[in-house]
């Protein structure tokens, strides 16, 4: 399935970072998401826009984390080139990972 | 006070000003909080205010104020914003012009000024983002301000001010300074001013708490999200909040609204850093006591630093955009000529950087994240690129143009723009090095 089944996510900017934060619909889902969505996993993930590793940050009874993506400096909001500056759109990005098992999609909207 | 009831009135300097009145009208607010200033926003107006293009205040001010003013003071609501930007005594000026003509006497306006530091700014400090000394682009300053924390607006409401016009100031100080005021918080109560912090950083960007920048039709559905509401919280004296919208407005206010909102721009949760408190959001908890209701409890804080952020605009130059369209069978392989005969014929110029984006391809995320999964029918391939000089720029939306009778067959719909970038890095000064002051009018 696809992690937008089981969780949603919001995109913000600070000067050249970009902070993604990925909530799970149901906190049962959160040890799913703690185990497969790793820093290791959403820096290669995101491989072509950070230029070093990604930070993960757990808040596991609001059933959430929060990700600090870090660009080149050139690439800050004022700065960047890119149609979307800001790199508001990313959190989408992160919601077509593949996960491993856990419910269907049919199911997952049932679990929302 | 037994409780202090905070609205947004914005969330950022063009936000909708519809919802701000429905609050003013309706909320039985305390306090009406507009945040209208983003990283870059005061740099522009900097400028602006230097080029005698503006007065340096928000854009929107006047209309904003002639909207809700007659419902602020019909209900006894004060209004704390940073409207007032690169000029906050022009902004307190316009205000009480505003009320005089709506008839409105005796409001007290209060401007805050200190946070521009430009005159001051000392070259040796550093950028947070590159490591440069702020030096390096000496010659090309634009701005310098600031973020001021609650401390100067607590003074000007101490002094019965109706309406606080600040600059720069941290956003959630702007929700913090009432809340300190009403309840005579003491500025070293670390756990009062992060739970404050909290409550002001839920609320700093208005309608993104209450439904907006959430909808996923089919997964995260919003009801009438054409008429957002936006959002206040009634807070009691120990900091504890009930957050929820007008009746009948648009938008939710859920668990799932006041998560995503929490760690909006966040970085590292147990420290979140404003000039008021080192934040700690990583025991908040976010509980829904019915329709539209969030109580939100369990913020803390640390004591705060003994530095200010500073934002410093820069010129930097100029980016040249062009855009045109392909359609039909072979869209990609036109487009795809296109950004070669582009590149070859740019090439002699002397731009910074050049890049090629094919909208509805790979534009957004990239080309590793972007499946190809099947031909486009349209496209659209777009150019950007910066150098120094508006000449040299000017060449990218003069060869896209171009294209129409020296390029592939059948590309349409060109769009082209030049714009100056005033790019934003940030520092760290003193504390002690920014002093604030504040100035009253009386409509």
């Amino acid at each position: 399935m696809l992690l937008r089944d089981i969780a949603h996510s919001r995109t913000g900017d600070k000067g050249n970072l970009v902070t993604i934060t990925l909530i799970a619909y149901r906190m049962e889902h959160f040890a799913l998401l703690e185990r497969e969505i790793t820093a290791e996993r959403v820096t290669r993930h995101f491989s072509e826009i950070v230029d070093r590793p990604v930070s993960r940050y757990l808040l596991p009874h609001l059933g959430a984390m929060n990700f600090v993506l870090h660009r080149p400096p050139a690439h800050t909001v004022t700065r960047s080139l890119a149609l979307d500056a800001h790199g508001k759109c990313l959190g989408t990005a992160l919601l077509a990972i593949e996960i491993p098992g856990g419910p269907d999609t049919e199911q997952a909207r049932e679990n929302r | 006070m037994e409780t202090v009831r905070l609205g947004a009135g914005a969330g950022y300097s063009g936000d909708r000003i519809d919802p701000a009145v429905e609050l003013a009208r309706l909320g039985k607010l305390d306090y009406l909080v507009f945040e209208c200033l983003a990283e870059r926003t005061i740099a522009i107006a900097q400028q602006n205010k230097r080029t005698g293009v503006s007065e340096g205040y928000d854009p929107l001010l006047v209309e904003r104020m002639r909207a809700v003013l007659p419902h602020c003071v019909a209900n006894g609501v004060k209004i704390v914003s940073n409207m007032g930007a690169a000029n906050p005594i022009a902004a307190a000026i316009k205000t009480k012009e505003i009320a005089r003509k709506l008839r409105l006497p005796g409001l007290r306006i209060a401007a805050i000024s200190g946070d521009d530091i430009l005159e001051h700014m000392p070259g040796n400090y550093r950028f947070l983002e590159s490591g440069d000394p702020v030096k390096v682009v000496e010659d090309r300053l634009v701005s310098a301000n600031a973020y001021l924390g609650a401390g100067p607006i607590v003074e000007a409401l101490h002094e019965g001010a109706d309406i606080v016009l600040t600059g720069r100031a941290a956003d959630p100080s702007l929700f913090l300074a009432p809340l300190i005021h009403g309840f005579k918080w003491d500025t070293s109560d670390w756990r009062l001013l992060g739970q404050g912090t909290v409550i002001g950083h839920l609320l700093e960007c208005a309608g993104q708490l209450t439904g907006g920048y959430f909808a996923d039709p089919g997964y995260k559905d919003v009801p009438d999200l054409a008429h957002l509401g936006f959002p206040f919280a009634e807070v009691s004296a120990d900091g504890s909040a009930l957050f929820s919208k007008v009746e009948g407005s648009g938008g939710c206010l859920t668990r799932g609204t006041c998560v995503e909102q929490l760690l909006y721009e966040i970085q590292d949760p147990s420290s979140y850093i404003t000039p008021d408190v080192i934040a700690d959001f990583s025991n908040v908890q976010i509980e829904e006591l019915g329709r539209d209701l969030v109580r939100v409890t369990g913020g803390a804080g640390k004591p705060k630093t003994d530095e200010l952020k500073v934002s410093v605009g820069y010129h930097d130059g100029f980016v040249g955009e062009g855009q045109i369209s392909y359609a039909g069978p072979g869209a990609l392989e036109r487009a795809e000529l296109a950004q070669e005969v582009l590149t070859e014929r740019l090439r002699s110029y002397r731009l910074d950087e050049l890049r090629f984006d094919l909208i509805g391809v790979n534009a957004i995320h990239g080309q590793k994240l972007s499946p190809v999964a099947s031909r486009p029918y349209e496209i659209r391939l777009r150019a950007a690129g910066r150098a120094n000089a508006r000449e040299t720029v000017a060449m990218i939306p003069r060869e896209m143009e171009a294209l129409y009778t020296n390029g592939p067959a059948g590309g349409g719909g060109v769009s082209i723009s030049i714009r100056e970038t005033i790019a934003i890095l940030s520092t760290l000064i003193p504390s002690e090095l920014p002093k604030p002051t504040i100035h009253f009018e009386e409509s």
